[in-house]
C-alpha cells in the first residue's frame, strides 16, 4: 500500500491517473476509432458559426462542440464520450487562453459549452475549474473569478500560487500553479489557434506558458525547446489530457496580441490528445492562411515553430510531427 | 549669485517632464466613456500584459506601457495602449513593423494609420495603438477622433 508522501508525489505528476487506467485510459478507448499507431486529430466546421457579431452562436458552438467529440470518441452520444474522457469524481481543469485580449481570447461559448456538458455527465459544478495566468486573461476570455465552490469555479493561476519548489526539464526551470499541480487530476486544454511573433505558431502546447510563473523565461530561440521542455514537464505531460482547441477565429499574423486586420475565421475546433500532432495542424493551417493573404512562410519570417519537432524527437516524446502518423478526421 | 542659481533651479524642474496622462477621460471626446482605470506596466513587467510581445518592445526600448479601455456610445468596445520608448526611433521602429499594405495613412502625431478597426500613430518617443473589438460603420471614424484625443494629451 502506498504511503501518503508516495501518493501525493504520484498525484502532482499525474502518475495517479495515468495508471487509473479503464475509465481514462483514452488510448485504449480510441483503439477502436484511430487508425492503429497513428494519433487521431478531429477538425470539426461549421462555416456559419460565425456571423457578423463579435461573439459566435451559443448554440451553434455547442454543436459543433458534440460533433468534435463523438466523431473523436467514436461514440454515438455527447454524454457517452464525456463520460469516457473524464473522471466524474476529480477536479476537471479547464485551461483557456486570454492573453491576446478579448479580441482573441478563447471563447466563452466554447468553454461554457464544454463546462456545461462536463456538468450533464455527471461532474459536480465545484469540480470544474476554468484558469489561465491572471485575472485579466481570464475577464479577456469572459470569465468572472468564482471561488463558490456549488458553482463552476474560475481562479487566476497566480492567484492559486506557484509550487515553491522549481519544476525543470531542459531549459525549463519554473514553477507551476498550484491548480495543476494539486487541484485538477487532468486539465482540458482549450488554446485559441494564432500566430505568434517569435514562437510562429501558438496553439496546444504553448497555451502551457499560462501554468507556469515566468513564461518570459522561456521565449529564447522562438522559443525552442522552451515550449517542449515545459510540456514534458511531468506534471504538464500527464495532466493535460486531451485537447480542444479553439479555431474559431485565428490571427494569421502579428499574433499572439489581438490584430484585427489579421483576423480571420476557420470556423472550427480542433480536438485532440497528441499535442505534437495538433500543433503540427495547426502550423499547417496558418501557413496555407498566411500564403492566401501573400505573407512570407515562418521560415522565411525567420521564426519556424522549431519546437514542435524538438517535441517529437526522442528526448521528449510528447507525440508525433509526422503527417503519416496522424490520422486527420474533417467533419 | 543666489537668485541666479534659484532661477537656474527653478528653470530645470520646470524642463522636467511632468508625466503624461495621455488617455482623455469620459465625454472629452465625443460619444466616448473611459471605462477602466489605467493600468501602467515598466519594461521589466510587460510581460504580465503581453507575453510574446513584450520582447520587440523591449528591444525598441520601451520605458513604460500604459492601457485603458473605452466604449463608444455605450456599445463599441476598444481599448488605447500607449507605449512610451526610450526615444522617437523606438516608436518608429514598432511602427512600422505595424504597416501593412491595406493601411490607410492618417494625419495624427509625427505618422499615423488606420484600418477598419485600429488607429496606430507615433509622436516622438510615444507610439499609440486603439483597437475596436467590433466593426460597424462608424468604427473606424471614433477610433481617429479618440486618436486625435490621445494626440492631444501628449
Amino acid at each position: 500500500m502506498k504511503d501518503r508522501r508516495q501518493f501525493l508525489k504520484e498525484a502532482a505528476t499525474g502518475a495517479v491517473l495515468m495508471s487509473s487506467g479503464g475509465r481514462l485510459g483514452m488510448a485504449a478507448m480510441l483503439g477502436e476509432t484511430a487508425q492503429a499507431g497513428k494519433s487521431k486529430v478531429v477538425i470539426a466546421r461549421d462555416p456559419s458559426l460565425h456571423g457578423t457579431a463579435a461573439q459566435p452562436d451559443e448554440q451553434k458552438v455547442q454543436n459543433l462542440l458534440d460533433r468534435a467529440i463523438t466523431a473523436y470518441t467514436g461514440r454515438a452520444k455527447p454524454m457517452e464520450a464525456w463520460k469516457s474522457i473524464v473522471p466524474m469524481d476529480k477536479v476537471i481543469g479547464l485551461k483557456v487562453n486570454g492573453l491576446g485580449s478579448k479580441g482573441i481570447a478563447t471563447h466563452p461559448a466554447l468553454t461554457m459549452a464544454v463546462a456545461e456538458r462536463l456538468q450533464q455527465a455527471g461532474v459536480k459544478p465545484g469540480n470544474i475549474l476554468i484558469f489561465d495566468q491572471n485575472a485579466q486573461f481570464l475577464a479577456a476570455c469572459g470569465m468572472t473569478i468564482n471561488t463558490d465552490p456549488t458553482r463552476v469555479r474560475c481562479i487566476p493561476s497566480d492567484v492559486a500560487g506557484w509550487e515553491d519548489e522549481e519544476s525543470s526539464f531542459g531549459v525549463a526551470r519554473i514553477r507551476i500553479t498550484k491548480i495543476v499541480t494539486r487541484e485538477c487530476a487532468m486539465v482540458i486544454n482549450l488554446p485559441i489557434l494564432k500566430d505568434h511573433r517569435m514562437a510562429g505558431v501558438t496553439f496546444a502546447m504553448k497555451n502551457m506558458y499560462g501554468v507556469v510563473d515566468k513564461p518570459f523565461t522561456l521565449h529564447a530561440n522562438n522559443c525552442n525547446p522552451g515550449v517542449a521542455d515545459l510540456n514534458a514537464i511531468p506534471v504538464i505531460r500527464n495532466k493535460i489530457r486531451i485537447t480542444i482547441g479553439d479555431a474559431i477565429s485565428s490571427v494569421y499574423d502579428g499574433g499572439p496580441g489581438f490584430r484585427p486586420e489579421r483576423l480571420w475565421y476557420p470556423n472550427a475546433l480542433i480536438v485532440g490528445e497528441d499535442r505534437v500532432a495538433l500543433d503540427t495542424i495547426a502550423w499547417e493551417m496558418l501557413e496555407r492562411k498566411r500564403a492566401d493573404e501573400g505573407l512570407r512562410t515562418f521560415e522565411a519570417d525567420g521564426r519556424p515553430p522549431r519546437y514542435i519537432a524538438t517535441a517529437a524527437d526522442a528526448t521528449h516524446q510528447l507525440g508525433t510531427n509526422d503527417p503519416q502518423r496522424i490520422h486527420r478526421v474533417e467533419i | 549669485m543666489t537668485a541666479l542659481a534659484l532661477a537656474v533651479l527653478a528653470a530645470s524642474a520646470g524642463c522636467r517632464k511632468a508625466k503624461v496622462d495621455a488617455f482623455p477621460a469620459s465625454g472629452s471626446v465625443a460619444g466616448w466613456e473611459k471605462t477602466s482605470d489605467t493600468r501602467t506596466f515598466a519594461a521589466k513587467d510587460l510581460w504580465q500584459y503581453i507575453d510574446g510581445d513584450a520582447e520587440q518592445y523591449i528591444q525598441a526600448g520601451v520605458v513604460s506601457t500604459s492601457t485603458s479601455d473605452y466604449k463608444y456610445q455605450g456599445q463599441l468596445e476598444a481599448i488605447v495602449d500607449v507605449y512610451t520608448m526610450g526615444d522617437a526611433n523606438g516608436a518608429r521602429k514598432i511602427f512600422e513593423t505595424d504597416q501593412g499594405k491595406d493601411a490607410k495613412t492618417v494625419a495624427l502625431g509625427d505618422a499615423g494609420i488606420a484600418y477598419a478597426q485600429s488607429v496606430t500613430f507615433r509622436k516622438g518617443p510615444n507610439l499609440v495603438r486603439i483597437v475596436a473589438y467590433e466593426h460597424t460603420p462608424a468604427t473606424q471614424q471614433a477610433l481617429v477622433a479618440l486618436a486625435h484625443g490621445v494626440e492631444e494629451k501628449l
